[in-house]
């Protein structure tokens, strides 16, 4: 079988698994917009301060949620052993880890995408700040599930790997939160948000090519 | 075919074993036999690949095994500790699922055959989380059947399992050598397999 097929195969058994799971994917989703909805009651409905943080809230709720949801990344499939058979598949790992990270974003990723105009709305963003917030998104969160692969392969098996994953990833998380939130902020301003968007697509483009690499040779280390 | 020379453990400060020669040849069944704790499970690990020897190569076809990853892994299938069964999924979506993630594509008959020839047959289409310890350890047994490699390592195939599945176990792995397989196992339990004379592997530090 060729590669895409091994890689379209996972996707479907990811999708199954997350059919059947779906809680998992809703507390994910659920801790996204409460979040969110947090800072208005901290900081007071005042509508001028709301707008101008709205697109920064939304995307530090995004990377906290993100980093939620990477536990499972690959934790279940190291505890019931096929983790060890994916590594003995004669496939090589890059190809399966480009797999289950795209898994990870479908299933993670794309719901906040989806929720986020709604909370942008309750910031009160502009509708051009809006669309910018969504493709600043698009653009970002597979960046989040590509970094966090590394986090999550690297603590498998760990005693509190849940706290040390955050501690390892939160700060690579940092540029993509500088730029994603700085395009909302552009638009918002009228500054234009196409060189942000741009780093963005730049920092995506080098992480999908880097990434799997660097989860390979960390998913052989846990597992060893 | 396969080849263990000169291999080492060391785990921690331990050395759970040194200078282990072996070769499993076609047809052939190798025991690894020691006490609990002994490195039965490392060398195992050792020999799929999952873990480098301390010390030692392992070659296959006179090919060291990380050199010919591909080729080796495509012959060589593991029955490790846990069964590699997903809860969520049932025994013949999780057979499917691991067939063609090691790129053998299945049909539902032949996943049917498998897990009916291994006592399954009445829970093909219920998730996993219900079956017991040994009905599990069963599906990933029905993946051996299917996946048709050449060496077969075995991590304790035997516990959990009842009397009549021993048997069937038994004579899946005697079928296997009849046909020009290898395989190597770790065991506590006897093993008798009509027309086998079983290799002993014994472990010492």
């Amino acid at each position: 079988m060729s590669t895409l097929q091994i890689v379209f195969v996972l996707l479907r058994r990811e999708l199954m698994l997350a059919m059947r799971r779906r809680g998992d994917v809703l507390t994910v989703l659920f801790f996204f917009v409460i979040v969110a909805s947090l800072f208005p009651l901290g900081v007071g409905p005042d509508p001028k301060l709301l707008r101008l943080m709205g697109g920064g809230v939304v995307w530090v709720a995004a990377l906290l949620a993100a980093m939620l949801s990477l536990g499972r990344m690959f934790a279940s499939d190291y505890a019931d052993g096929t983790l060890e058979q994916l590594v003995l598949t004669p496939t090589p790992p890059v190809v399966w880890i480009t797999g289950k990270i795209l898994a990870h974003w479908l299933v993670s990723g794309v719901p906040l995408i989806l929720v986020a105009p709604v909370l942008g709305v309750q910031f009160g963003l502009s509708n051009e700040a809006l669309v910018v917030l969504v493709f600043s998104l698009l653009l970002g969160t597979p960046v989040l599930s590509l970094i966090g692969a590394i986090g999550a392969a690297l603590t498998l098996g760990l005693r509190g790997g849940g706290v040390l994953v955050s501690l390892l990833v939160l700060p690579l998380y940092i540029p993509v939160l500088i730029f994603g939130a700085g395009a909302v902020d552009g638009a918002m301003s009228g500054l234009g948000s196409e060189a942000h968007l741009s780093l963005l697509g730049s920092i995506l483009i080098l992480a999908f090519m880097l990434t799997p690499w660097a989860v390979s040779a960390a998913l052989r280390i846990s597992i060893e | 075919m396969l080849e263990g020379k000169d291999l080492a453990c060391v785990r921690g400060e331990r050395t759970l074993f040194s200078h282990l020669n072996f070769t499993l040849n076609e047809g052939e069944l190798l025991l690894v036999q020691g006490a609990n704790g002994s490195g039965k499970t490392s060398l195992l690990r050792m020999l799929c690949g999952l873990l480098t020897p301390e010390f030692g190569e392992i070659l296959w076809r006179g090919e060291e095994i990380g050199a010919a990853r591909e080729t080796y892994h495509a012959e060589m299938a593991y029955f490790g500790h846990a069964p590699a069964v997903k809860e969520d999924l049932s025994a013949s979506e999780n057979l499917d699922f691991s067939c063609r993630l090691a790129g053998i594509p299945v049909d539902s008959d032949e996943v049917k055959g498998a897990l009916g020839h291994l006592g399954l047959g009445h829970c093909l289409n219920l998730p996993t989380k219900s079956l017991s310890q040994g009905q599990r350890r069963r599906v990933a047994l029905a993946r051996l059947m299917l996946v048709k490699a050449k060496l077969w390592i075995l991590d304790e195939p035997l516990t959990a399992l009842d009397q009549a599945a021993l048997q069937l176990v038994q004579t899946l792995i005697g079928e296997h050598l009849r046909q020009g397989g290898m395989a190597l196992m770790t065991t506590h339990q006897p093993v008798m397999i009509t027309g086998i004379v079983p290799k002993t592997l014994p472990l010492t530090p």
